[in-house]
């Protein structure tokens, strides 16, 4: 079969990432050529400020050598100019005269340079920076002349200015606007910057105009000096423009493609010629054109997955940050950082340290942040922004950060930069510091997601999120921090868990192929993944009508007991609210010696745990020990922690113990989108730790204080009180109707605290608290999922346990 | 074409070992044998059968356990996933599991229980019983 021919104009960041993801998907679908302008392959344009000040060489910052293009089997033309497209007879021509035919045709043409037309524009030295070429002219710069003079102080003219300083030059930076970076800074962490950049030599002149660029007077033909608007003159032999970038839409424009401010794209990255797709940062997207990469690799991604002939994949716009890349300079500002009349401002400002952080609220929303001198937290607050998460509750805690509300596993560190190689990073995956960097360069990373993949630092709980970005950051250069805005669910489908939860629910959808049919899954029968989470959806919210499918289970619910390294499993049995009697422990006794059962642990959920029991003994154990399944295994109920209470306890003001036991008979057997679980308190001395569960109970002299949302683990949530209850009955009616709300809404493995934070207390006390008969009805319908549930132990057949899996298919002798 | 080198030849000892409906779709079974560790085997939503030893590359986590999808097995333990014709993680992930010939006789599946299958390479082939080497160089 003949293959379809691709070309791609423009060898750059977005074009080759494009071509690395079409590669990923099909091999072999297409011919590619490639045509740059360049005499290079494809290199990370990011990192030509390291390289300006000789931090990198320019073979460090090559991405895909020429090798590469030949491996894959890409024709590639650099130092050619593309100059015309044909679109009748689908050919493109070089400015050498060369003419290719296409089929498909990808522009990414990237943008250029803007240059102020101010005299003397055109002189020897005037350079923009943008290239390999350009950096190469300034290092020589540097190396025979003294003064440079660098016009515009946004990110790009201060990344210039300071690898010139660090190659020895006397640089003033020429700043139009009252501060630096005016549109990534307020004027408070602007200064704070200038300070600093000061202290390192640099020189500033802002609110100033630039009139013209004076020629030399003893090296005619070359920048001697530029003159200011107020007359002031600064000798320079080398002057760079900074003001910004124009996309580069000289080509698609002559070819009559719809350009406006950047070729104009839909969502799958298709100009108005569909055979023609255009990415990175000569596209206009919904009238935004992005300068920054990650945004682009979205692009790519797109019209990689379009090309791929795929099409399912939209590109529906990213949420940017920003940092500056200048070696001691810690700076952070994404969304609307000014502020505004309907906004409030937090503010922390310690000149001395030199920090200040700043965060701008509307509502119980962030919508932007400020940093400097202290970063740590920046990717915490910008994932805050973009998911729009409720902040709420932990407004006052806000401005201390994510270690503020309690992360384990990296020794507090929060800061990178000043942790050896050896240290560790990653606690769950022990991933130090020194195997990340290496991965990064070898591999060539660029996002948070890649380094998840290949050295599994942050891909277990998370907390060292903040730590990764930054190496990230230091080592790559990348800009980890633009993601879509909403996330697929995984990578069978484009929907995310609320598209797919409503349309089980609109459509009536009771079988897992249903759903995958409807919403036009790209796998035959998904992955590990996205399977337990449309099985526990098709539950939760047709219940008695859907049928539970255990092989879309983890291995724990499927078998009912929890795997441990060895592939032996625990058996962990119900005792209601904690308490048992001598009949029970005699039965788990004899289990224990009957099974040969080598270890015996209380859990921290007030229970006994057999450990290290073999597969095929399972069922017999929990025959014999003749107590129900306490589903330490499920996404679901788990236990509910008790203290004494007024029964025994001096203290007590309620019966927490028999409270626990009517929580506990009313809830076991639930699913859930994750575990649940619960304790009761007999007085505010609180010894269940009340505090820190899903759903907390607290006995006062008055009656039951109920709080939830809460969880210990990696990030321990203190609960927030609820409501006040007087009786018993109030209680399992009010806890029930909030689970129940929380099994219906809540997204597959999301906690009952990341379900709040993103609905809203609000909104939880809305349904539940202010509407009683919403409340009765959700309380009822938890009734009415549970009743007649059968216990997986005891009930096999009804609970659709496959006993076929204790035992081995066929004994080979 | 495909160039297999395998240094070990044996002759295949193929066994029944049950009806496939004995099997779940999207599931596997485990064969226990007295010299060797387990052997899973696994049945695809598209009724196809394939063998690998029961220990995951990664640390040793029983394959037979996991949740099988299109023609991969995710790991119970850290959920690596493991493709089931080559026995060998997704990338990034590196290592194999050793696989096992199988092939589906009308409705029973039968094992070769003699060794493992010895090429290294990942074979382009899908169904499992083609994977036989017959063509030894
Ligand atoms: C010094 C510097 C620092 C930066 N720092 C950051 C940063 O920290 N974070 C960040 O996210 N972004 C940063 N950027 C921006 C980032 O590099 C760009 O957003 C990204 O490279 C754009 O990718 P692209 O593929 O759209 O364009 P480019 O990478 O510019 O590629 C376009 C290519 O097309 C070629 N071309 C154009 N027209 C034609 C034609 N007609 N025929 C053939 N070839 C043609 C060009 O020569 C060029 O090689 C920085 C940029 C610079 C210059
Ligand atoms: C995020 C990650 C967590 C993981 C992966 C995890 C994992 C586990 C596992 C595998 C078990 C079962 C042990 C066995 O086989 O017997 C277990 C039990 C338990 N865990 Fe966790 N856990 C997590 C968080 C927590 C948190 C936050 C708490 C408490 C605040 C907690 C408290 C317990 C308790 C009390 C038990 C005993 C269970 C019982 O009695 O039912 N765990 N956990
Ligand atoms: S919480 Fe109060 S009632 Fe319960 S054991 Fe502690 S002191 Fe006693
Ligand atoms: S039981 Fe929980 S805390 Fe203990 S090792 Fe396992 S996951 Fe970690
Ligand atoms: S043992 Fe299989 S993924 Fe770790």
């Amino acid at each position: 079969m003949q293959k379809v021919r691709l070309v791609m104009v423009g060898n750059g960041m977005a074009g080759v990432r494009a071509l690395e993801e079409l590669i990923k998907l099909t091999p072999d679908l297409y011919d590619i050529t490639v045509f740059g302008a360049e005499p290079h392959p494809n290199y990370n344009r990011i990192l030509l400020s390291p390289v300006l000040a000789g931090e990198q060489t320019i073979n460090d910052i090559i991405l895909n050598d020429f090798q590469w293009y030949e491996d894959n089997q890409i024709r590639l033309y650099t130092n050619k100019k593309i100059t015309k497209i044909d679109r009748k007879n689908r050919t493109v021509e070089a400015s050498d005269g060369t003419i290719c035919e296409y089929d498909r045709l990808l522009l990414a043409t990237g943008s250029n340079p803007f240059m102020l037309p101010v005299p003397g524009g055109n002189l020897d030295g005037v350079l923009s920076y943008r290239d390999i070429h350009d950096t190469e002219k300034m290092i020589e710069a540097a190396a025979t002349h003294k003064q440079a003079v660098v016009i515009g102080g946004g990110l790009l003219g201060l990344e210039a200015a300071n690898g010139l300083a660090l190659r020895g030059m006397e640089v003033t930076v020429i700043q139009f606007a009252g501060w630096l970076m005016e549109r990534q800074l307020d004027e408070t962490a602007s200064k704070m910057l200038q300070a600093s950049l000061e202290a390192k030599g640099l020189k500033f002149a802002l609110k100033a105009n630039t009139e013209a660029i004076l020629e030399d007077v003893v090296n005619p033909g070359h920048v001697g000096s530029v003159r200011l608007k107020d007359g002031t003159v600064i000798p320079a032999q080398l002057v760079v423009m900074a003001v910004g970038i124009r996309p580069n839409t000289e080509l698609a424009e002559s070819a009559g493609i719809h350009c406006n401010r950047g070729i104009v794209v839909n969502d799958t990255m298709q100009t108005y010629d569909p055979r023609i797709y255009a990415v990175g940062e000569c596209v206009s997207h919904r009238g935004i054109a992005y300068g920054l990469v990650a945004p682009l690799f979205d692009q790519a991604k797109v019209a990689a997955n379009h090309l791929a002939q795929m099409g399912i994949g939209r590109y529906e716009g990213s949420v940017t940050s920003t940092k500056l890349k200048v070696t001691g300079v810690d700076l952070f500002s994404a969304g609307n950082f000014m502020g505004g009349d309907d906004c409030e401002e937090i503010v922390l400002s310690d000149p001395g340290a030199g920090i200040y952080k700043k965060i701008v609220l509307k509502g119980d929303k962030l919508i932007g942040s400020v940093m400097y001198g202290d970063t740590a937290d920046g990717s915490w607050y910008f994932k805050l922004l973009r998911d729009g998460t409720n902040i709420g509750a932990m407004r006052d805690r806000l401005m201390f950060g994510e270690n503020n509300l309690g992360d384990t596993g990296h020794q507090g560190q929060n800061k990178a930069a000043t942790m050896s190689m050896e240290a560790e990073v990653c606690g769950c995956n022990g991933v130090c510091k020194g195997a990340i960097v290496k991965a990064i360069k070898e591999k060539g990373l660029f996002t948070l997601d890649e380094v998840r993949k290949h050295t599994k630092a942050s891909s277990s709980c998370g907390s060292c999120t903040g730590l990764v970005e930054q190496i990230l950051m230091f080592t790559a250069g990348g800009d980890y921090s633009a993601t879509p805005k909403l996330k697929a669910m995984c990578g069978c489908t484009d929907h995310n868990h609320q598209a797919v939860r409503d349309a089980i629910k609109t459509h009536h959808l009771i079988t897992i192929p249903a759903v995958m049919e409807m919403l036009e899954w790209r796998t035959p029968n998904g992955c590990a993944s996205c399977r337990p989470a449309l099985n526990y959806y098709l539950i939760s919210t047709w219940a008695k009508e859907a049928v539970d499918d255990p092989q879309s289970r983890y291995i724990n619910e499927r078998s009912h007991a929890n795997i441990q390294k060895d592939g032996t499993y625990s058996v962990i049995p119900r005792m209601w609210a904690g308490e048992t009697n001598a009949s029970e422990l005699r039965r788990i006794a004899d289990v224990v010696d009957k099974y040969a059962i080598p270890t015996v642990k209380v859990t921290g959920g007030q229970r006994i745990d057999l450990l290290g029991i073999k597969k095929e003994d399972l069922v017999s154990v929990w025959k014999d020990l003749d107590m129900p399944s306490g589903h330490a295994y499920a996404k679901g109920l788990r236990t509910v922690k008790t203290c004494v209470g007024s029964e025994w306890c001096r203290f007590g003001t309620q019966d927490s113990t028999q409270m626990g036991k009517d929580l506990e008979r009313m809830l076991w057997r639930m699913y859930a989108p994750h575990k649940v679980k619960l304790a009761v308190s007999g007085c505010p001395r609180n010894c269940a730790e009340s505090g820190i569960k899903d759903v907390g109970v607290i006995g006062v002299d008055s009656g039951w204080e109920i709080y939830i949302a809460g969880n210990g683990g990696i990030k321990t949530e203190v609960a927030a009180f609820f409501v006040k209850l007087k009786t018993s009955d109030e209680v399992l009616e009010y806890a029930a109707a909030f689970l129940q709300l929380y099994r219906e809404e809540g997204w597959y493995l999301e906690r009952t605290v990341h379900y709040v934070q993103r609905v809203g207390m609000e909104y939880v006390k809305e349904k539940v608290l202010n509407d009683a008969i919403n409340r009765k009805a959700l309380y009822e319908r938890l009734l009415f999922s549970l009743d007649g549930e059968p216990d997986p132990w005891h009930e096999q057949i009804k609970a659709q346990v496959d006993t076929r899996q204790f035992i081995p298919v066929a004994v080979l002798t | 074409m495909l160039q297999l080198k395998i240094k070990q030849q044996h002759k295949l000892k193929m066994k029944f070992i049950c009806q496939l409906s004995e099997i779940p779709q999207l599931g596997a079974r485990r064969v226990t044998r007295n010299n060797g560790g387990e052997i899973a085997i696994f049945r695809t939503g598209d009724d196809q059968v394939f063998a690998l030893l029961d220990r995951c590359p990664h640390k040793g986590g029983p394959l037979s356990q996991g949740i099988v999808f299109g023609h991969k097995v995710a790991c119970p333990l850290h959920n690596w996933s493991i493709g089931l014709n080559d026995g060998c993680a997704t990338e990034p992930d590196v290592g194999c599991a050793e696989r096992y010939a199988v092939e589906l006789r009308g409705v029973e599946v039968w094992l070769d229980t003699a060794a493992p299958i010895l090429s290294q390479s990942a074979l382009t082939t899908t169904i499992a019983s083609n994977v036989i080497p017959i063509a030894v160089v």
